[in-house]
């Protein structure tokens, strides 16, 4: 028997064609979503991964330095290591801020980090690691600094010694590592104006009438001894729950395991984000759905007369239906394809990663098919309706 | 009584009921026996489509009784049920437009009845080609309906009619749309094929160019026919 649906396909195959393509532009902005959704996901793995930590100690009843604001002493870390199953341990700070190169500013979370210890790249694409104990950089590629350039975080200027590849914050700004006094120092550091304007106005303070304690004071507002978290690497043979413990207990701190701080950066922070993301998807599922009723629809309006006169010569009401149906999921499949290369082309332009899984294209080609299938119906009960007497004049 | 070609007896199609009903055939009697071509002709609203719908069994006429190829298929009901597959097979159309299927070529258009019925692709395109040759348009046999001209068209739809050597043809204004020439070409090669293919062909009309080449015509008047012998003039 002749394929009636792949007849017609070749026929008519540049209406096909670009109305497909149309149709792909569509499906290639669904997956995208959907690719933006695992990007997010992915980021705060890779987030998690890089830190190469097994514990996050935080400030108590906070959820963490990627959730919340946290802060410690930064000689907390010191009692930590000398608990059971510690290996390493290292404090960190992390802020996000504009960093300026040139004449641009760059969104990014500047890390500060103990060189080799966790909470540092592991990894560089370029360059090295930082060996000073000032003013050098290690910047994400998604920065755009490149290896030599000299970058502006606060009052001072920082030399970009080394390049990581897919290092960003849960909110997809790109990371840039400098020594964690630096950090710490940039997190509260003012401008001159207004450091001066803080030690008059403490100077003047009748509590402080003894000068040693006003030094004491003074000293205390221009330093920051304080840390957003102290990453934790345990000893082999121990359990992620068997240290935590009693850091929580003793240290009265909150501990979070690998496992804890994945479920707050997927299931707290992008929570909102992957709602949205849904929601998008849906609308676009029933969008893409509507216009490929429609354009099934039309076109099999426009074939009426044909219809009659096949169902006149005998032309059984499955072989029609199926002809619409197999035109229609024709329709999804160049769509999907069109879309899954528009896609896989302009993923990489996006700023956020936009991470296609072949697993979401496989469940976008079968949603594609099922949305298809549906929206062919409304065709399939116009062309049943054809009376085959229309065929015959009068 | 039996007849090869298609037999109509006392039929009547009524539409509506009641106070509204309206009597579309009130006692059509015809018979055209294989190898003959006839005439129905008569003015609008006189029944002639209501007829054709009836004899096409694309609607159920309320009364009488038809006979096609020699079986009984309607008596005061319809006695085949299965009302598709008797179109398929026992009955040829051939429209007003050639209505081809625009998207496949001559020889798919012709053997997608064979095809329907259940033959075998290959065997389905050779009938269509043997019809295409008789037909003289084998030559244009893998060419798109959109790239024929209107007399090549027809007589593909005419092939399409007969591939499956139906006992009845029903030609709906074949020649409406043609000039003279061609007209007359077109009753010509149906005049051939109801004798080559024993096949009893009526043919709806008002073409006046075509009406005296008939050797016997129905005039329909009122939902009631008359036979009446034609001038069988000859068609060149």
């Amino acid at each position: 028997m002749i394929s009636l649906a792949g007849r017609d396909v070749v026929h008519a195959w540049g209406k096909f064609v670009f109305t497909g393509v149309g149709l792909g532009l569509l499906i290639g902005v669904t997956l995208t979503m959907a690719g933006v959704y695992r990007g997010m996901v992915d980021d705060a793995r890779v987030l998690l991964n890089n830190s190469s930590a097994d514990l996050w100690v935080v400030q108590k009843d906070t959820l963490g330095p990627y959730a919340e604001a946290s802060s410690l002493n930064d000689d907390v870390y010191r009692s930590i290591l000398g608990m059971r199953g510690v290996a390493r341990a290292a404090n960190v700070t992390y802020l996000t801020m504009q960093v300026r190169q040139g004449s641009r500013d760059v969104r990014a979370m500047v890390v500060g980090i103990v060189t080799g210890e966790p909470g540092a790249p592991a990894n560089l694409v370029a360059g090295r690691q930082i060996t000073r104990s000032h003013y050098e950089a290690v910047a994400d590629v998604a920065s755009g600094f490149k290896l030599g350039q000299q970058i502006r975080i606060r009052r001072n200027d920082y030399h970009v010694v080394g390049l990581t590849r897919r290092m960003v914050s849960s909110g997809g700004d790109p990371m840039v590592f400098i020594p964690l006094k630096d950090a710490q120092e940039a997190q509260f550091l003012k401008d001159n104006d207004a450091i001066i304007n803080q030690r008059n106005r403490t100077s003047i303070n009748p509590a402080f009438n003894q000068q040693s304690v006003l030094n004491a004071v003074l000293d205390s507002q221009t330093s920051n001894p304080y840390v957003n978290a102290v990453l934790v690497q345990i000893r082999p043979g121990f359990s992620a729950e068997d240290v935590a413990q009693p850091i929580r207990q003793w240290k009265r701190l909150q501990v979070y395991t690998r496992v804890q701080m994945e479920e707050i950066l997927v299931a707290k922070l992008i929570a909102t984000s992957s709602r949205q993301i849904a929601m998008f998807l849906v609308i676009l599922a029933i969008v893409s759905a509507a216009i490929v009723a429609f354009i099934i629809y039309t076109l099999t309006m426009g074939k009426i007369r044909e219809i009659a006169v096949l169902k006149l010569i005998g032309t059984r009401n499955s072989t029609i239906a199926s002809m619409i149906m197999q035109q229609a999921v024709g329709l999804g499949v160049i769509g999907f394809f069109v879309g899954k290369v528009a896609a896989t082309l302009w993923a990489p332009m996006f700023p956020k990663y936009v991470l296609l899984l072949p697993g979401d294209a496989l469940r976008g080609l079968m949603i594609t098919a099922i949305i298809c299938v549906l929206a062919s119906i409304l065709a399939i009960r116009a062309a049943l309706k054809v009376d085959p007497a229309e065929a015959i004049g009068g | 009584m039996q007849s090869k070609g298609i037999l109509i007896e006392n039929m009547r199609k009524r539409y509506g009921s009641g106070d509204t009903a309206v009597d579309a055939l009130k006692d059509v009697n015809m018979q055209v026996n294989p190898g003959e071509v006839v005439g129905l002709i008569g003015p609008s609203g006189s029944g002639k489509s209501t007829l054709l719908k009836c004899l096409g069994a694309v609607i159920e006429p309320s009364a009488g009784t038809m006979t096609l190829g020699g079986e009984i298929i309607y008596q005061d009901g319809w006695i085949i049920k299965d009302l598709r597959a008797l179109r398929r097979d026992k009955i040829g159309f051939v429209f007003q437009a050639p209505y081809l299927i625009p998207f496949l070529d001559v020889t798919d258009n012709v053997a997608l009845l064979p095809m329907l019925a259940g033959y075998s692709n290959i065997e389905s395109r050779k009938r269509a080609v043997e019809l295409l040759e008789a037909l003289d348009v084998a030559h244009r046999a893998s060419a798109m309906p959109s790239q024929l001209s209107g007399g090549e068209q027809q007589r593909v739809s005419i092939a399409r009619a007969l591939v499956n050597r139906p006992p009845v043809i029903l030609a709906d204004e074949p020649t409406a749309p043609l000039d003279s020439e061609r007209a007359l070409a077109v009753i010509r090669i149906l005049n051939q094929m109801a004798g080559q293919f024993d096949t009893a062909i009526i043919v709806v009309t008002h073409d006046e160019k075509i009406i005296p080449t008939f050797k016997r015509i129905y005039h329909i008047r009122d939902g009631r026919t008359d036979e009446e012998a034609g001038e069988g003039r000859p068609f060149e």
